[in-house]
This record gives structure tokens, C-alpha cells and sequence, in this order.
């Protein structure tokens, strides 16, 4: 399962080492990973995509990270009311002719144009990441030339519904 | 020197290098003991030693990895943590299997390294290593101090982390220049790890559902890993099994966590365990685990594991609850604190005499049991005779293989922190090294390495320190002129195809005693061992014991790779 996960991190040098190393050597694939600073100087907020057989393992991965010193806080936010965006540049074989069908393509993306040659041009889209991944499918038949994907940043809406579900094995501090 | 005094002092002298920093906040820490080995980075800390002589006991290792393994039998059998010093490059890299071995088995250790100067690092300078990047994912934490005047924070949070929650090797790298460079220092070591808060303390809650448990339960029994010997919680362990008539069985690192000749003792479990011990916990309701992390030589097959029980689990680490076997009971905290808070909270009695008579049945048709050669010395029985000239009381260290199996079986310890050995990392040339360490932190006690010919011949080198620093360590080679460990699987699982594993060329271990200054005997036969034995022990210093074994033996009971507890081969002669 896909699951995402943040973590508030003390802004030290090699912590970003620590934590991909620690997901790396206990075998939890990571999909995505977007790190920044935060509103607080010397923190810094990574967002994990991660792919999960079981709760168990998610569970350990969760405790794993927590154990980091440099870590503060871990949390599972995908069952919660959460905002989450990616951000993704597409650059797609194109000249005059079909710039105008590609403008058409992107507008219901809310996607824009950031830059144009001759025989190409660059879309830049922000949103959840399924419309990224339907934006890019519906480009693909331009033929796509490169693609950057920053992977998906994300935090706890302002109002969370009243419900939060722990396994009973879970001792998540 | 105290800690105050030098404290007092300080105002006095601040213009000093970073490696004067360094010195006194290893005397303020109450270190003195350090294990090391000198070179190009580290010169401005050896000198910084030098000047400091009275204050330290220093160990020269002649490799950096005697050096470290001393100091996790320093730190096993001490409880304190054991300090390294190594210089740059391959210093710190042959130090990485013992920060391995201590991050594995939970030891405290504190490791300075040398590094480059800070100007040159990342240019591949003579003698750098990425020493953070290799040692990121085998310490519990690693730090490069950035600048002097971070260096006691950084040495006091170090010392922190290293020897609270679960204890673990903390590994400090120091840039040449900053341990050279001559500073106005303020000595400040104030330091805040809002990331770090280990749990010590149970929740009520989940102890009284724990109490309930106990209460209810028909078959449970106790199973007490080295969490019980970091929380020093051994008697609270014993006063907890007897008051509750819990029957009791260990992790290889838990021996000595509960008396082994304790009527409510089944022995150690796992893949070369007791008939008892796995059989309980096949066969348990209520299986309460205290500070055992659940290792696969314990388990088994996790299939079968204690899949009748519900399982409670006492561990200071959160991770390691849930990780392999699900647990209805989960509490985190530090062993003592776990127990003494249980001890009240039962309320009735738990009955489960059936179940008590049925372990000591397995106990009396299931005993450990080998063939006692007629003339030659069976492997087990040299371990008894250890057992019986020490009379049960002497520190234990091993290397890693059969001989470390056979002395976990046979040499019923009492007591706690009297056993030393490689668990987790299971690291050949740990057993002689850690011998030192343990024999610097107990003067007073006989320490007994017990090695395969195999193991002793990687780390050797050390015997150099018995003469140097007079230390009387027993050095016993279990000599089986094979990797005894090695070749048993080869029979058992290789139709006896004996791929690199004899040894039948082997070096004179007598001479090579005498060369280090060191008494050496060899023996051969039964009678040549009981003579001999009187001698190694009354004599006040150091000894190698050259005693060779029934080259074939084969350690059992044994659970087969991929199989159950209940499933153990060589039960029965
Ligand atoms: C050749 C060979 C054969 C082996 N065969 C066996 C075997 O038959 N049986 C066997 O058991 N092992 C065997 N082992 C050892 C095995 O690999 C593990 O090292 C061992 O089982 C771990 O024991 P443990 O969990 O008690 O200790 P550790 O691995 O040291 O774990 C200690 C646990 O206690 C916790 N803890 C630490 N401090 C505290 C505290 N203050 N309070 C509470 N909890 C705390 C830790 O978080 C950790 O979970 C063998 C090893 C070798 C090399
Ligand atoms: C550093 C290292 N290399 C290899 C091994 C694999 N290994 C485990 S036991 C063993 C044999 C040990 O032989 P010996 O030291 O003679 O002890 P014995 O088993 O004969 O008692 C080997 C090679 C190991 N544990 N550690």
C-alpha cells in the first residue's frame, strides 16, 4: 500500500543521508521524497511516498524513523484530511501549429506554459498526484522530451473530522 | 581527579586546543579508561593525552580492532561505556565490526576518530574516509564537530545517548585542525536533544492488562533477554518469577539475567537451546518477553513461534515491539522499572502447577547431554571442567562458533554480567579482545577467554597486552583444528563436503604464548587436562591453554534452519 508519510527533522548536516539510509537498509521503498525548510529556522519537513506491504511494516518503518536523533516527529498522514501537491515540468515536442491544441489540453489542469522554443515547450503543473500522472498521460502522445517531478509535499488541513483509527498493537509515540 | 575539582579549574587555563577540550571533557565524563591507537589525525589528542598521563589508563591494541572489542567487554562487564580513540582513514575503518558488534548487541561505546583538516575533507586527502557515511547506519549516532567550541556539547551528548535508553555506540569524528587549533574557549556543554526521549517508565495501563494476564493465564513462562542486564534488573527478575511461579528461559545474551540453577529455570532457547526452554515457549498461553528483541536464532520459524500465546513485550525500544512477532501486550520501558511495577500488581495468584510439572518433566527426560569420551577431551566436558575449577564464578568471554554454543550450555552462570559474547553480529575475534576489557574493568575476577583455534588466530595479536599490562586473562583454545561451526553445518546440510573449513596446519600455540612472554600449556588427552587445570588457574597471571577437543563433535539440540521450535534434532542420544 501507498502510504504518506512526514517527518520533522533537525536541520543537521547529513540527516537527509540518515533518513533515505535508514529506509534503504531496512528495505521500505520510497516512491517520492521532497524535503524543505520549515516555518521554524533549524527545522526542516521531509514528505516520504512510500510503498508498504502491511501496517506491520509500516508500523516499524514509522518507530525506525523515530528512533533517528534527529528526528522529531514522524507521522502517517494518508487517512487524514491532509493537502498534498506535487509540482512537475514537462518539457513536450512541439511547434506553432500545436501549441494552441496543447494550451487546450492543460487549461482544465490549471497547468501553464513557463517556457517555448522552437521546437518545444515547457508545462508546469502543481496538484494532487494522480492529476499530475493524467496531465502527463494525456502529453504523452507529443512526445515527451524530459520530465522533473519535485514528488508530492504535504501537511494537515487546518480541521481534522474526529476520527483516528490505531491498530491496538500500535504504540506510535 | 574529580569531576568538581577539574571543574574549579577551568576559568584558569582558556586558551587551549580542541584536544585539551577534548581531555577534559573525558575527565569530567569519569573516564579512565580509554582503548586506542594512535596516528597522523589524532597526534594533537595524543599529546593532549600525554599531558594528561595521571589521569588516564590507556590501552595500546595492537590492531584497531582489539582495541574496540576490549572496550565492549569493558562495557558489558562494567555497565560503563567503553571509549575508543582511532586515527583517521584506516584507523576508523578497522574499527567498523566492533561499532557493528556494539550496535548490534546494545553495548555503550563512545569512538573518536580522527579526520583530515576540515579544509581538505572531500578532496580525498591522505588517509580521509567518509567515516560519518560508512558508521551512519552501524551507530546509534555519529557527529563531525564543525568547531571548537561545539566540541564538549557534542562529547557530553555523546556520552548521553550512548549509555541511556537502549545503549548503543555513538561515534565522534574530529577534523585535525580543530584538535590542533588553540582557542580562547568557553567550556559550555549545555545541550537540548528534543528528538531523544527515551521511555523508561511502563504505562499503568498496559501493566495491569499484563497483570491480568499472569493471573488468567495456564502456561506462562518468562523470557529475559540483555534488557534485563542493561536495567540491571535481575533481581527484581528473580524476585518476580518466584513470587508468581513463572517459569523462566533466556536469550544467549540474557544468560545470567536469571540464576541457571534455579529450580524455575528452563535454560537458554533458540536454534541450540533446551528441549525445555523451546518446548515452553512452543507450547505457552502467556509468553512475557523482557528485553530480548526476538532475533531469529531464537525464533525459529516465526510460523511457529509461540503460536498459542499471547505475547507481552518489556522492551525500552519501541522498534522493537510488533517487529517480528505480533504482540497483544506492548510495553515500553526500561526493564526495572517494568518489573518493579508488576510486582504489586497482581492480585491473585496465578495456578498453573500442571504446567510447572510439565516443563520439569521435559527437564528430566530432555536433559543436555553429549558422549563422554574415554580418553580424549570431549568439548562439553573441557567446558565443565572450566565450570568446576572456576566453581561457576568466573567472567566467561567467548569467540564465536561451537565452543561459544557449548559454553553457553555448560557453564550455568549464576550471575549477571559474568558472560561476554558476540550475539548479533556473531564476529569471530571478538572473545579474546573482549577478555582484556573485561579483565581492566574487573582487576580482581578471573576472566576465562574460551576460543575456537579458528577465531583466536584473527585477533591474537592482543596477547602482546597480557604482558604489558600484567592483565592474568585465561586464554583457553577449544582446538578442534577445524571452524568447528562451519564444518558442522557442511556435515549436517553439505553431505560432509569440508570446504575450507579444517585447520589442520596450526601454529604452536605453546611457543607462540612464550614469544609473548605468556605461560602456555597443550593437552591432549583427559588426564593430561585435569592436571593441568589446578595449574592455569592458581597461577597469577596470564595463561594459553592449548586444549585439543574431539575434532568431529557437533553442537546440539539444534533447530534446523527454516524450522519451528518444536522441531529441534538431537534431543535424545
Ligand atoms: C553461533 C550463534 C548461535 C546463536 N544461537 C542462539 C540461540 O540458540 N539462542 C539465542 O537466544 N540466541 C542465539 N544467538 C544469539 C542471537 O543471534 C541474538 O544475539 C540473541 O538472541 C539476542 O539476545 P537478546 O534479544 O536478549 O539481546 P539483544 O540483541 O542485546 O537485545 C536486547 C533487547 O533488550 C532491549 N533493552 C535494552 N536495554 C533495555 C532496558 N534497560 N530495559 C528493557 N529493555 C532493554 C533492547 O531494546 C533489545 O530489544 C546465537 C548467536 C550466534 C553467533
Ligand atoms: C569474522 C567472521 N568470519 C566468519 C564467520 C563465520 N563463522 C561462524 S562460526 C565459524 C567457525 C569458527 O571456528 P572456530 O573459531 O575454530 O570455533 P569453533 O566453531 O571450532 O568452536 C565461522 C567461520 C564469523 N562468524 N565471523
Amino acid at each position: 500500500m501507498r502510504r504518506i508519510i512526514t517527518a520533522t527533522v533537525q536541520n543537521r548536516s547529513g540527516v537527509l543521508n540518515r533518513v533515505t539510509g535508514l529506509l534503504h537498509k531496512r528495505q521500505f521503498n520510497i516512491e517520492s521524497i521532497s524535503v524543505g525548510r520549515t516555518e521554524t529556522e533549524s527545522i526542516s519537513k521531509m514528505t516520504f511516498v512510500v510503498e508498504v506491504p502491511d501496517f506491520q511494516k509500516l508500523e516499524q518503518m514509522i518507530k525506525q524513523l523515530h528512533k533517528q536523533i534527529d528526528v522529531l516527529k514522524v507521522s502517517d498522514i494518508t487517512d487524514k484530511a491532509i493537502v498534498a501537491r506535487e509540482l512537475a515540468l514537462i518539457k513536450v515536442v512541439s511547434n506553432s501549429q500545436i501549441r494552441n491544441e496543447i494550451q487546450g489540453i492543460i487549461e482544465p489542469f490549471r497547468a501553464s506554459i513557463i517556457d517555448v522554443s522552437r521546437d518545444s515547450l515547457t508545462v508546469q503543473v502543481t496538484g494532487k498526484t494522480d492529476k499530475v500522472e493524467a496531465l502527463i498521460e494525456l502529453l504523452r502522445p507529443y512526445g515527451i522530451k524530459e520530465l522533473a517531478r519535485t514528488g508530492l509535499t504535504a501537511f494537515l488541513r487546518g480541521h481534522q473530522p474526529q476520527v483516528t483509527e490505531i491498530p491496538d498493537y500500535s504504540i506510535l509515540k | 581527579m574529580s569531576v568538581e575539582a577539574k571543574a574549579g579549574t577551568r576559568t584558569e587555563t582558556n586558551t587551549r586546543t580542541g584536544a585539551d577540550l577534548l581531555v577534559e571533557s573525558l575527565i569530567r565524563e569519569g573516564v579512565d579508561t580509554l582503548f586506542g591507537y594512535p596516528g597522523g589525525a589524532v597526534l594533537p589528542i595524543y599529546d593532549a593525552l600525554y599531558k594528561a598521563k595521571e589521569s588516564f589508563h590507556h590501552v595500546l591494541s595492537r590492531h584497531e580492532q582489539g582495541a574496540i572489542h576490549a572496550a565492549e567487554g569493558y562495557a558489558r562487564v562494567s555497565g560503563k561505556p567503553g571509549v575508543v580513540i582511532a586515527t583517521s582513514g584506516p584507523g576508523a575503518t578497522n574499527l567498523v565490526t566492533g561499532i557493528t558488534d556494539a550496535m548490534m548487541d546494545s553495548l555503550p561505546l563512545v569512538v573518536f576518530t580522527g579526520q583530515v583538516a576540515r579544509h581538505v575533507i572531500g578532496t580525498d586527502a591522505f588517509q580521509e574516509a567518509d567515516v560519518m557515511g560508512i558508521t551512519t547506519p552501524i551507530t546509534k549516532h555519529n557527529y563531525q564537530v564543525q568547531s571548537m567550541s561545539d566540541l564538549p556539547r557534542i562529547v557530553k551528548e555523546a556520552f548521553h545517548i550512548a549509555t541511556t535508553g537502549r545503549k548503543g555506540p555513538v561515534l565522534v569524528d574530529i577534523p585535525k585542525d580543530i584538535a590542533a587549533s588553540l582557542q580562547e574557549d568557553s567550556y559550555d556543554t549545555t545541550f537540548q536533544l528534543p528528538g531523544y526521549q527515551p521511555t523508561t517508565k511502563p504505562n499503568p495501563l498496559q501493566i495491569k492488562k499484563l497483570a491480568d494476564a499472569i493471573a488468567k493465564a495456564k502456561k506462562p513462562v518468562l523470557l529475559a533477554g540483555a534488557g534485563v542486564l542493561h536495567g540491571k534488573a535481575s533481581s527484581s527478575l528473580k524476585a518476580f518469577a518466584v513470587k508468581y511461579s513463572l517459569p523462566v528461559t533466556t536469550t544467549l545474551l540474557g544468560l545470567g539475567s536469571f540464576p541457571g540453577d534455579h529450580k524455575l529455570s528452563l535454560g537458554m532457547a533458540g536454534m541450540h537451546g533446551t528441549y525445555a526452554a523451546n518446548m515452553a515457549l512452543y507450547e505457552c498461553d502467556l509468553l512475557i518477553n523482557i528485553g530480548a528483541r526476538f532475533d531469529d536464532r531464537l525464533t525459529g520459524n516465526l510460523k511457529h513461534f509461540a503460536k498459542y500465546a499471547t505475547v507481552a513485550h518489556i522492551d525500552i525500544d519501541p522498534a522493537e515491539i510488533g517487529k517480528n512477532v505480533e504482540t497483544k501486550i506492548p510495553i515500553v520501558s526500561d526493564s526495572k522499572e517494568a518489573l518493579t511495577e508488576m510486582h504489586s500488581m497482581i492480585q491473585e495468584s496465578p495456578r498453573h502447577q500442571d504446567w510447572l510439572e510439565q516443563l520439569e518433566a521435559y527437564k528430566k527426560e530432555y536433559p543436555l547431554f553429549y558422549e563422554n569420551a574415554d580418553k580424549e577431551v570431549s568439548p562439553q566436558w573441557l567446558v565443565e571442567a572450566i565450570y568446576k575449577e572456576t566453581e561457576g564464578k568466573a567472567i566467561i568471554t567467548t569467540d564465536v562458533g561451537q565452543h561459544q554454543m557449548w559454553a553457553a550450555q555448560y557453564y550455568t552462570f549464576a550471575n549477571p554480567d559474568k558472560w561476554v559474547t558476540s550475539g548479533g553480529l556473531g564476529t569471530m575475534g571478538f572473545g579474546f579482545p573482549a577478555a582484556i576489557g573485561a579483565q581492566l574493568a574487573k582487576p580482581d575476577e578471573t576472566v576465562v577467554a574460551l576460543v575456537g583455534d579458528g577465531g583466536f588466530q584473527m585477533t591474537l595479536q592482543e596477547l602482546s597486552l597480557l604482558q604489558d599490562k600484567g592483565l592474568p586473562v585465561k586464554v583457553i583454545i577449544m582446538n578442534n583444528e577445524a571452524l568447528g561451526m562451519v564444518r558442522q553445518w557442511q556435515e549436517s546440510f553439505y553431505e560432509e563436503r569440508y570446504s575450507e573449513s579444517l585447520l589442520p596446519v596450526q601454529p604452536d600455540f605453546v611457543k607462540l604464548a612464550e614469544s609473548y612472554h605468556i605461560r602456555g600449556f597443550k593437552v591432549e588427552t583427559k588426564d593430561e587436562l585435569e592436571q593441568v587445570m589446578p595449574e592455569v588457574f592458581a597461577y597469577s597471571g596470564p595463561v594459553v591453554l592449548d586444549c585439543r577437543v574431539l575434532n568431529l563433535e557437533n553442537v546440539y539440540p539444534m533447530i534446523a534452519p527454516g524450522k519451528g521450535l518444536h522441531e529441534m534434532i538431537g534431543v535424545k542420544p
